[in-house]
């Protein structure tokens, strides 16, 4: 028999078709994988709309430049609050810029990786990178507040809490960008007859640089949503006043929005959701200024 | 130029150098830099040192006041009421802190891994260049948001009007619910990290033996992450565990031991900053539950943590 | 003038204990000496790397270090000028005599020996910085006064007409290093390294990432440079080795413990021509004949 006769017995293709089955299921699980997706779409466009409706309504510029009431809504305004919030991401970041960087370059370029104390220290940040912030709030209120510092409720302890909290971010983020900088570089200038700090200095921290600067940025913004940690340490409720220095008493965004959101009357709830468009006017214009630092500097090696 | 004669050159300003190391300004500068460098990351150690001692303090201060078997297995969380009625019971917090974390993970753990193998496996370039800041948005909204959402619309709007449930004003399934969407951006990322991670070799090698996408993905990609997406689950109860406004606004203040998610419940994490207000005396047995229910808390995320960074660290193993 | 007169009489001594008095009739070369390398070995933890490397250096001239991967000819040159220091599991025994002092003496700073002795590596590794300030990064460490302007601007000018870069750059020094081309690039780093006026250059496969034409001119650059400085290269290019050099030396990989550890070692050390034509060891002959390698 010639090829094509036996060809034509066949009565199934060489190539199985795909099975029906395996396909309605494959089409079946992209369904739901982009119902995922939707799920989140949906949530965060959701919670835009949602705050965006009850809160725009009550922007104005009155808004930002008065200080809350505990009375009358239509006078009561977050001018405290960010205040309060500029004084402490300025303390924080203080404390938290060199502090951070020093401890990614010591790791980085000084510690001695077999030694266990340089491994426990590494350990020890990853695991308070993950420790819930109410309990850097009890830290605060034991140890900062009251205890030993005794600094009582003031901008300063406030924003030492604050450091503390999102100190093992910046250090995670200042130490990738440390390692991005290529051994060769580094070889390159002690080959000169560079120091260690000298290459450092001259030549690690400067390529890394941007990388740092957007990592802390980030870090900062976290800082600035952070409730819980400044309940516990007693910020100041419906201040009529801003922070005069380090030892002032003082409310913050999230805070004041926290007070106005469980107010059994609807019009001071209505003003938490304008705070919080405010909050997150701030926050977009921080995590911007952070995506273009990075673009624009970022070193390619 | 060199100088052959004598064990000295002179360098590009023509002065002349030794290559006799001498204790100098420089070796001594190089030494202190590296100790102040040493102290900052000291900085951290003290840190948890302090967190470890505040706690362990007042918490054996507790346990000088309550006997700690009726702590740990009370049933009954009334530290606010007087005499008799006061109790000191601690398991209504860890419930009701399960008990939400429970009901987030339900959300979170399906809608992250599966959105996380989508963008890993899936997601054209276009779609992913969409998606992807759209969740590093939804992972940046502080959560007091979260929580003005839930109390504000998710209970009244969804959960009553449009759902029609019978929920209390403040209830376990609009917290839970809401915390499980703060999550799954943690989860996802994660996810699609473990994902992406596993070597091209074995996506060939299964669309060669005749698998297509899903039942590759699904089979073969999945398992081989699988320690990297155990690690992102675990990761994401951790952050469930400690999370305090979102509970704290619309979950309510009333610890609550049983299985009714229309009733309000309490966590750890939400009772510590109910209860802290500043102007708490010190000493007092009030003062001191914060911090044994935080040790408590403290204990839990610890333990959860130490679980996900040794699986990270065996999955990244495996592929370098 | 010498300061130290003890000093120069002991440097006298040394250099006539390696280089015999001519003699009337047929004298070998009188040769000075820039390393004399004494007994090296290198342990990297309990492995060891290299053993008992003894060789001398002469000055002027090009030194080849040829032989198969692995045997250890980058870990020796690394040994020049102390860079193997920033390997915290190494450890190197024996002695290398430069200018009369042994380099790994306990008193001696490895900062300093690096000011004397440049390097440069397989790939070319320019600063992030413009051409310039690449240049200018080796003189402006000079801890005591670094150079001015109008000085430093000389330096520039002087290194990189060293390197045999400056007509090509002389417009634009203020351009970013990463823009040049590869060759550019290795040609950039060995002008650096000549600005901190070293008189020993090391070469760790310079032309190995580069294409022929750019490791033909960085070729002609090495014979020129070499009236002034000392230079040792690694290469796995033989043919480079018996065209540049005018020392070749040959290692080898030693295997021990049924193979499961290797060590370098030097088989054979000699003028080029010796060694390519007319080598003494069986293993030199092959290696150079292209039966291994």
């Amino acid at each position: 028999m010639t090829g094509a006769q036996i060809a034509a017995r066949a009565s199934r293709s060489v190539i199985p078709k795909a099975a029906g089955r395996d396909r309605a299921f494959a089409g079946f699980f992209r369904a739901l994988m982009l119902g995922a997706i939707g799920v989140s779409v949906l949530a965060l466009a959701t919670l835009l709309y949602d705050v965006a409706r009850d809160g725009v309504p009550k922007l104005s510029a009155d808004f930002l430049g008065s200080f809350p009431s505990r009375i009358i809504p239509s006078n009561s305004g977050i001018e405290s609050a960010i205040y309060g919030t500029l004084w402490l991401m300025v303390v924080c970041a203080v404390i938290v810029v060199p502090l951070g960087i020093a401890t990614a370059v010591y790791l980085e370029e000084y510690a001695d990786r077999t030694k266990w104390w340089n491994r426990m220290v590494e350990v020890n940040i990853q695991n308070l990178a993950a420790v819930p912030s109410v309990v850097y709030g009890i830290l605060g209120l034991a140890f900062i507040v009251r205890g030993p510092l005794s600094l009582g409720r003031t901008v300063l302890a406030g924003g030492i809490t604050l450091a503390l909290l999102v100190l093992p971010v910046v250090i995670i983020v200042a130490r990738e960008a440390i390692r991005s900088v290529p051994s060769s570089i580094r070889e390159g200038s002690l080959a000169l007859g560079a120091t260690q700090w000298q290459t450092i200095w001259k030549q690690v921290l400067p390529g890394s640089i941007a990388g740092i600067a957007t990592g802390v940025i980030l870090a900062l913004s976290r800082a600035i949503g952070e409730t819980a940690p400044l309940l516990v340490i007693g910020a100041a409720v419906n201040p009529r006043f801003n922070p005069d220095g380090l030892g002032s008493a003082f409310t913050a965004l999230p805070i004041q929005i926290f007070t106005w959101t469980q107010d059994k009357d609807r019009e001071f709830v209505d003003l938490a959701a304008a705070a919080i468009l405010v909050m997150m006017v701030a926050l977009l214009l921080m995590n911007s200024v952070a995506i273009f630092l990075r673009n624009r500097y970022e070193q390619k090696w | 130029m060199a100088d052959y004669a004598t064990a000295t050159s002179t360098g590009a300003t023509g002065r002349r150098t030794s290559l006799v190391r001498r204790p100098s300004g420089r070796s001594r500068f190089e030494g202190a830099i590296k100790a102040l460098l040493f102290a900052a990351a000291a900085v951290s150690i003290l840190t948890t040192i302090a967190i470890v001692v505040s706690l362990l303090t007042e918490t054996v201060a507790f346990f000088g006041d309550v006997p700690i078997g009726d702590y740990l297995f009370g049933t009954k969380w009334t530290p606010q009421f007087g005499g008799d009625q006061q109790s000191f019971g601690v398991l209504p917090l860890i419930w009701g802190t399960l008990y939400l974390t429970g009901i987030g993970l339900l959300v979170a753990i399906p809608v992250g891994i599966l959105s996380g193998m989508y963008l890993a496996e899936f997601a054209p370039r276009r779609v992913r260049r969409v998606v992807k800041p759209l969740l590093e948005m939804l992972a940046g909204v502080p959560t007091i948001v979260f929580g003005y959402f839930a109390l504000t619309f998710f209970t009244p709007e969804v959960l009553r009007n449009a759902l029609g449930l019978g929920v209390n004003q403040f209830n376990a399934l609009s917290a839970g619910i809401i915390l499980g969407v703060l999550v799954v951006p943690t989860i996802a990322t994660l996810v699609e990290d473990a994902m992406a991670a596993v070597p091209q070799s074995l996506r060939e090698g299964s669309a060669g033996l005749g698998a297509n996408r899903v039942q590759t993905a699904i089979r073969v990609v999945f398992p081989a992450a699988l320690s990297g997406i155990v690690a992102a689950l675990v990761l994401g109860a951790s952050r469930a565990i400690g999370e305090t406004v979102i509970i704290l606004i619309a979950g309510g203040q009333t610890a609550n031991l049983s299985l009714n998610p229309t009733e309000s419940y309490q966590s750890m994490a939400a009772f510590i900053a109910a209860t802290a207000r500043g102007d708490i005396p010190t000493g007092s047995i009030e003062y001191e539950t914060i911090f044994v229910v935080g040790m408590t808390l403290f204990v839990f995320t610890l333990v959860l943590n130490m679980i996900s960074i040794r699986m990270v660290r065996r999955y990244r193993q495996v592929y370098e | 003038m010498p300061e130290n007169v003890t000093e120069q009489r002991r440097e006298q001594a040394a250099v006539a204990a390696i280089a015999p008095a001519p003699m009337a009739t047929q004298a070998p070369v009188k040769r000075d000496v820039i390393f004399d390398v004494d007994e090296i070995s290198v342990h990297y933890g309990s492995h060891k790397a290299i053993r008992d490397v003894t060789l001398d250096f002469n000055v002027n001239e090009i030194t080849a270090l040829i032989g198969p991967s692995g045997c250890g000819k980058s870990t020796f040159i690394r040994c020049l000028n102390r860079m193997n220091d920033l390997i915290p599991s190494a450890r190197v025994d024996g002695k290398i005599v430069y200018h009369g002092e042994n380099l790994y003496a306990s008193d001696i700073d490895p900062v300093q020996v690096r000011k004397r002795i440049g390097m440069v590596f397989q790939k070319p590794n320019p600063f992030p910085k413009s051409i310039y300030d690449n240049i200018a990064f080796g003189p402006r460490l000079m801890s005591a006064r670094p150079p001015k302007k109008g000085d430093m601007d000389e330096i520039v000018e002087r290194a990189l007409r060293r390197g045999a870069l400056w007509d090509e750059v002389k417009d634009r020094l203020k351009v970013n290093a990463f823009s040049m081309s590869g060759g550019q690039q290795q040609r950039l780093c060995i002008a650096r390294a000549l600005a901190t006026e070293p008189d020993v250059l090391l070469m760790d496969e310079p032309c190995s990432a580069l294409d022929p034409i750019s490791t033909g001119r960085i070729e002609d650059l090495m014979m020129e440079l070499k009236q002034d400085y000392s230079i040792v290269i690694v290469t796995h290019n033989m043919q480079q080795a018996a065209r540049v050099s005018d020392m070749t030396a040959f290692f080898t990989v030693e295997l021990h413990d049924e193979g499961r550890s290797r060590t370098g070692a030097v088989v054979e050390y000699g003028e080029t021509d010796k060694i390519f034509t007319n080598p003494d060891d069986k293993r030199t002959e092959d290696y150079v004949t292209g039966k291994f390698g």
